[in-house]
């Protein structure tokens, strides 16, 4: 079924709808890795946007049942240029089109989405539409459809759950968590409790935590000012260690503004400097904001590791306190294993407190 | 670390002539990293062997020896120009044997001379395989579990430990005699007893079987401060069993999960920063289809083939960054020469899909064997970009000039679906369009996979290509073209279903707006603005190559490397791009060869990876409106398109399409030879054979003959009598009123060529190159000095005098070969070529003159005589040059390595010297042949060679050398006065015969030609089979013999009794 793609300056292209045939308005932004795109999909911090694949060849393996970043979809369609009919991988249980249809997701392929994904490196991320005809007022209704939500608050968990294990005992405020995340911990046998993104600080010590994590999750971080206070004053109390969306509401809670950026980086082949180290690792990100480094000055806040070509903040920790924070995925899943000694260095800095006797 | 200031000059290390494994990817690697040293500010001298390539051009190094890469030459330099480091790492597996050599000679220690690169130590942990082996348990990573046993209860027990499938290998069996796979316990004892019986150490070596897993490849780069990345991941649609140079390969990875993905380059990174590479790598892995489980199967510590390939698909210049690593540099330092805006520790993501096919020369070698398996046979490859799987790989396939520019089924409709079934394993080269027949007979690509182990998603593209193809039959919509383009159809193929003619296709797309837009390959897949003009074409919506107000040449490139087509084309063209631009127009490339310098995006101002065929040339012409097209460098696949392209009214620059027919047509060719009143050796076309069996006594045998619709000397043969004849035409050839066969009279006499620049006016010949083989051997098989040796006077002034006239009557503008033939103090012309011909970069090289810069000059309307050039022979040069063919043989059993009409050298390799001994010494020692000073020749000859042997003989025997012969030949040699040993005959079994001789290391030199009448080569061949597996130089051709006492007597101190 042919189906169109509308972008919000007028830019219209000409595709094959696959999976769920419903209209969908949404922001638009691409991705550049070439494989993860089952991750990329149940990836909540893309909650609600509609995700470009750059690379032309998707749905090669299939979707598999080991692979989810959360039980459902996040992205609101899927764009891409040649959809794999069948899969060529043991672990594919279905292919993606089967998958779309599944969850009711929108795809659209035969798009050139080089040629897309170049307008919204130009013109910056943009609201779209996948519309069945290019009727005039189908096109300005489908505009006029609420934007599909994007919302920390709505990818948060709405009740406290635990995922049991023996080690050291983290509590982790779920902004819209990658189950990545999750299993990283898990490999380091932490005991993971998983909390509303509302949850006060109060709350959150009554489990009596080794350590805090701020989890990743969609949207604008300055939209979820609710949850600073809690950081704050946890910071005081525990290790920290704030990831994506955590990243950046640990800079705002420290008095540091963020900013939305042209068109974000989503992809697995940025290189960051960690000043730390000699060599640069390369990160698995996906973010659309980033913390403004000149409004650090005058914080407690440190700039610990850089993207190499652009400069963007991507670590950043407190000067007098075992709090820290990365802006990429540590945890990978889809990308590159590099920087997973994050991990390590927050496993480190909780048993570190335990021994100077802060617990 | 900034790059390093205690070092000033740095010795490159090339790779020498070209043999199948280690061809024009080193000419390209080897130039970058020369250039991109020259860039830092380094003096860079330079040392190869081979004179075809760009690399040994004086513009990339500040210094280049053409010399033989042997311990002896290179330490020579060493001592007179004093480098402070040598960079080995870019020269293939040669650079990195002659900086081991060197290390071990001491030299290095001598005159402090460092290593750059990857340490010594890690290049031998990475190629010692039990070195290997324990550095991987040590870091945990799988390597197929293996062991050495000698008896049958130690294979048994490694045998139940390990599991099945496993491999046998017997330890010092020729070409693996004895070896095998085996299923289950019982095959294994069978095979196991067997090569343990066969191995003259009683020894095999019994190894878990991994055939059939996906292959992967990762090529790595790394800097001294850990920095590591994946510059190109690689998916091998062959599985493991098939080498990876003769497996189709796409990029990136295609069937990989990110799970699966990350896992394997862990283990990459990981491998290379315990082996400490400093550079480029490549590390060749093996996934199951069915499980986590992978293996490495091994790490080229160096900058490889794969590395080129990766370097065009991604577009990160591997090589160029690689050489900066090796001074220091580190790659968060360096600039992404692509974006420019980045940094070079950067992984590219990649926005279309990159299949590479590899060329093959069983076209030229029909006997070969063309099974597939672990030895490399590919002489070259193509490669193709796409947006679609099936754009990539139709493009790739109509790249590959084999005569087929689709999946299309002329040589497979007859043959069963039983019988293509058993053709897919083993498999052969042309498997691929078995499958696709398979597919559109409706066998199930599951039953396919099932037996090639090749990925069903590989197969179902195929398929779709396939469904595609079956639609397009009663379908004639729009739509559909359309669809059949961006899957990657052909006009030809559609016009082909459609029943309509390629015109009409290409001008209903016209009509429709379905033409093709370009995109840019620019590591980022779109998220940086890049400024590479490096393109593809696709069907789709945005087109990114913007044709700019600059006046603009389009050159074609010569396309895959194969037997006959050479890198010494991509010398030519890459030199025209340079001069166009000095012209002050834009000069833009079209080629389809991974390998070349020419697919380098930094040489011209716009390259397209394209197919060379005309759609894709059109297309090309289209968009870029260039003044003119330049044909002329790109060998036979360019010319080739010369009519057509001028029948739309293409502007082709230099020589006009009616001269080049001139040349090129028999009829009209002798229409000129005779108007000019020139020598030529009398012959005629014939239709059918008994036309040709009148022609052939008319002028009398023996004859030369061959169809006139191929060139390059292929099917062409010598025949003797009408015996002879009648065989070659029911045997050799299809003839028919379309296609005849050419006869001309054969004279044995000696050979000659010249490359001319001609403007129409001028005619400048800078040298005459003088075959040391008669007649009868290929020119691209025969040894050529310059300047000539032993040709008369006069005949060089009639060279020269044919020459102009000839030029001057074809209106030759740009670049011409003639070939002569001489016999009584007479040059007779045999060929000529109104091209660019193998033989212009050595003739560039030794006469000193830049034949190309020239020639394209003379394309764009500049006149030889304003640069102060006049009609004539360029006055010779002192310094005496020699050229000798290097062959493949080892690489390919069962092609008959005699030398003859036909081409068959991969390459070629420089000798020069003051004197002409030396020189041939030097090309000699550099093509590979280890001149022996003492020791036993075997001579077997035919009859009417036994003459000149003899003499050859006693030559020899008064050097010191012992004599053995075949039985006729010792006869002939006894009456003549020469006492030998006889041996036996190997059809006899005779305990003491050539082979044997040969395997026990009796023998130093084989002798050895063929009667032309004699139809029992049986002996011969194997002889000369044996006497290439044992690596004991082999002569064809007395000739060569000659040229090489020569050289021996040169050496020789003479000892005589008083």
């Amino acid at each position: 079924m042919k189906r169109y793609l509308v972008l919000k300056n007028g830019s219209i292209y000409k595709g094959n709808g696959f999976g769920s045939k419903k209209m969908i308005h949404g922001e638009l932004v691409f991705s550049t890795g070439m494989t993860g795109y089952q991750e990329s999909m149940t990836d909540a911090s893309y909650d609600g946007q509609m995700l470009v694949f750059t690379y032309p060849l998707i749905g090669n393996y299939g979707i598999n049942q080991d692979d989810m970043e959360s039980l459902h979809p996040a992205v609101n369609a899927i764009i891409v240029k040649e959809l794999a009919r069948l899969t060529g991988n043991w672990r594919s249980k279905m292919t993606l089109q089967q998958y779309a249809e599944r969850e009711d997701l929108p795809g659209i392929s035969g798009i050139d989405t080089r040629a897309l994904s170049k307008e919204l490196r130009l013109y910056g991320s943009m609201e779209a539409i996948i519309v069945d005809s290019l009727d005039k007022k189908v096109i300005n209704d489908a505009f006029k459809s609420p934007l599909a939500s994007s919302s920390a608050q709505l990818a948060s968990t709405n009740s406290i759950y635990q995922a049991p294990n023996s080690g050291l005992r983290v509590a982790m405020i779920d902004f819209g968590l990658k189950d990545s995340i999750l299993r990283a911990l898990a490999k380091r046998n932490v005991n993971v409790i998983v909390f509303p993104s509302d949850t006060s600080a109060e709350e959150i010590m009554k489990v009596d935590p080794d350590g805090l994590l701020l989890s990743n999750g969609p949207g604008n971080p300055e939209s979820i000012a609710y949850a600073l206070p809690t950081i704050k004053s946890l910071e005081q109390q525990l290790p920290v260690l704030g990831i994506c969306m955590g990243h950046q509401l640990f800079a705002l809670a420290n008095g540091a503004k963020t900013y939305k950026m042209k068109f974000g980086h989503r992809g697995f082949n940025h290189a960051v400097k960690d000043e730390k180290q000699i060599r640069t690792n390369f990160t698995s990100q996906n973010h659309g904001y980033a913390v403004d480094e000149s409004s650090l000055k005058g914080t407690d806040l440190e700039v610990t590791q850089r993207e190499i070509n652009d400069g963007t903040v991507e670590g950043l920790k407190l000067k007098h306190l075992p709090a820290f924070s990365v802006q990429y995925h540590p945890d990978a899943s889809p990308g590159p294993h590099d920087a997973e000694y994050v991990f390590d260095e927050f496993i480190d800095a909780m048993n570190a407190n335990q021994k100077v006797g802060n617990k | 670390m900034p790059k390093r200031t205690d070092i000033k000059k740095i010795l490159v290390i090339g790779s020498g002539p070209i043999v199948i494994g280690q061809a024009a990817e080193f000419d390209y690697s080897g130039s970058q990293a020369c250039l991109s040293l020259k860039e830092e500010g380094y003096q860079v001298i330079l040392i190869n062997s081979n004179p075809a390539t760009i690399m040994t051009d004086t513009e990339i190094a500040d210094k280049v020896f053409i010399e033989p890469i042997t311990v002896d030459f290179v330490s020579k330099i060493i001592r007179q120009e004093l480098p402070d480091a040598i960079l080995p790492t870019l020269g293939g597996q040669t650079g990195l044997n002659m900086a081991k050599e060197l290390s071990d000679s001491g030299i290095l220690k001598e005159f402090n001379v460092e290593l750059l690169g990857t340490k010594l130590d890690s290049i031998e942990e990475a190629e010692d395989r039990e070195r290997f082996k324990e550095l991987m348990l040590k870091i945990s990573e799988p390597v197929p579990e293996s062991k050495t046993v000698n008896s049958m209860d130690e294979a048994v027990n490694f045998a139940n430990k390990i599991g099945f499938p496993l491999v046998i290998r017997p330890a010092y069996t020729l070409g693996g005699t004895g070896g095998g796979f085996a299923y289950d316990l019982d095959e294994f004892k069978e095979i196991a007893h067997n090569g343990l019986r066969l191995s003259p150490i009683n020894q095999i070596l019994v190894e878990r079987s991994i055939m059939g897993y996906k292959e992967i490849e990762m090529e790595v780069m790394r800097d001294h401060k850990d920095n590591a990345m994946i510059v190109c991941s690689m998916e091998n649609v062959d599985p493991v069993g098939i080498h990876t140079g003769d497996s189709i390969v796409t990029s990136p990875v295609q069937t990989l999960s990110d799970r699966e993905y990350e896992m394997m380059r862990d283990a990459a990174l990981k491998i290379i920063r315990n082996l400490h590479i400093e550079g480029g790598c490549n590390v060749q892995m093996a996934i199951s289809e069915n499980s986590m489980q992978y293996y490495i199967i091994e790490v080229n510590p160096r900058v490889s083939r794969s590395s080129a390939l990766a370097s065009k698909a991604t577009g990160y210049p591997i090589a160029k960054l690689a050489a900066k690593i090796a001074v220091g540099l580190n790659l968060d330092e360096i600039k992404n020469p692509i974006t420019q805006t980045t940094l070079a520790q950067f992984e590219p993501a990649l926005d279309y899909v990159v299949t590479k096919i590899p060329r093959w020369p069983f076209d030229k070698f029909t006997s070969a064997d063309n099974h597939l398996g672990t030895q490399m046979k590919a002489t070259g490859e193509v490669m193709a970009i796409g947006r679609t799987f099936g754009e990539s790989i139709l493009k790739a396939i109509r790249s590959l000039e084999i005569g087929k520019t689709y999946f299309d089924n002329e040589d497979y409709k007859k043959i069963s679906t039983n019988d293509l079934i058993a053709n897919l394993m083993p498999a052969t080269d042309d498997r691929i369009f078995s499958i696709a027949e398979l597919i559109r007979r409706n066998i199930k690509i599951e039953k396919i996979s099932e037996i090639t182990k090749i990925n069903i998603f590989f197969l179902d593209k195929i398929k779709h290509i396939i469904e595609i193809e079956n639609e397009l039959k009663n379908n004639h919509s729009i739509e559909l073209l359309e669809t059949a383009k961006q899957y990657g159809f052909n006009d030809t193929e559609i016009a082909k279903l459609w029943q309509q003619s390629e015109n009409e296709i290409r001008d209903l797309r016209k009509q429709n707006n379905i033409t093709p837009v370009y995109k840019m390959v620019d590591t980022s897949a779109g998220e940086f603005e890049s400024y590479t003009p490096y393109y593809y074409s696709t069907y789709e919506q945005e087109n990114e190559s913007i044709k700019t107000n600059q006046p603009s040449v389009l050159v074609l490139g010569s396309g895959p490397i194969r037997i006959g087509q050479g890198v010494e084309f991509d010398y030519a063209t890459v030199h025209g791009v340079q001069t166009i631009q000095k012209l002050g127009y834009e000069a833009i490339i079209m080629n389809s060869n991974p390998e070349t310098v020419s697919t380098d995006f930094s040489i011209s101002d716009k390259l397209y990876f394209e197919p060379l065929t005309l759609e894709d040339v059109l297309n090309v012409i289209d968009l870029e409106k260039p003044e003119g097209v330049i044909l002329q460098f790109g060998g036979q696949t360019a010319i080739n398109l010369a009519e057509a392209l001028h029948k739309r009214g293409v502007k082709i620059l230099g020589t006009t399409v009616d001269d080049i027919n001139r040349a090129e047509d028999r009829h009209q060719f002798d229409e000129v030879i005779k108007q000019l009143n020139l020598p030529q050796p009398e012959g005629d076309t014939a239709t059918d054979t008994k036309e040709a069996v009148k022609i052939a006594n008319r002028i009398g045998y023996p004859v030369m003959i061959r169809p006139s619709y191929v060139l390059g000397g292929k099917a062409m043969e010598i025949v003797n009598n009408d015996d002879e004849l009648n065989h070659y035409m029911q045997n050799a050839v299809k003839v028919s009123n379309d296609h005849p066969v050419l006869i001309d009279s054969y004279l044995l006499g000696s050979e000659a060529e010249v490359d001319v620049i001609s403007d129409g006016e001028t005619v400048v010949i800078p040298g005459i190159l003088e075959h040391v083989e008669r007649a009868g051997v290929h020119s691209g098989d025969s040894m050529g000095v310059y300047p000539p040796q032993q040709m008369h006077q006069s005949v060089q002034k009639q060279i020269e005098d044919d020459s102009i006239k000839l030029a001057k009557a074809l209106n030759t503008k740009g670049l011409m070969n003639v070939q002569f033939v001489i016999k009584d103090g007479k040059a007779y012309i045999i060929e000529v070529n109104p091209r660019a011909s193998r033989t212009v970069p050595f003739m560039s090289k030794v006469t000193k003159m830049p034949m190309t810069q020239l020639a394209t000059k003379v394309m764009l309307n500049h006149k030889l005589s304003e640069m102060g050039y006049e009609t004539g022979l360029v006055k010779k040069a002192k310094r005496i040059s020699v050229k000798s063919p290097v062959f493949s043989f080892s690489k390919l059993p069962l092609v008959d390595n005699t030398l003859g009409p036909e081409m068959k050298s991969t390459g070629e390799a420089m000798g020069s010297d003051k004197s002409f001994s030396k020189a041939l010494y030097k090309s000699f020692i550099a093509s590979g042949i280890q001149v022996p000073n003492t020791g036993t020749i075997l001579f077997t000859v035919a009859d009417e060679d036994k003459a000149t042997a003899l003499n050859l003989a006693k030559h020899f025997r008064h050097l010191g050398f012992q004599i053995e012969a075949t039985k006729n030949t010792q006869e002939y040699f006894a009456k003549g006065g020469l006492k030998t040993k006889c041996v036996g005959k190997v059809a006899n079994k005779d305990a003491i015969n050539p082979v044997t001789e040969l395997y026990n290391h009796h023998l130093q030199l084989v002798v050895n030609t063929i009667d032309n009448s004699n139809t029992t080569f049986d002996d011969e061949a194997k002889i000369r089979g044996a006497a290439i597996e044992s690596s004991v130089p082999l002569f064809t051709a007395l000739d060569t013999v000659a040229s090489l006492l020569t050289v021996l007597e040169a050496q020789a101190f003479d000892v005589t009794a008083l």
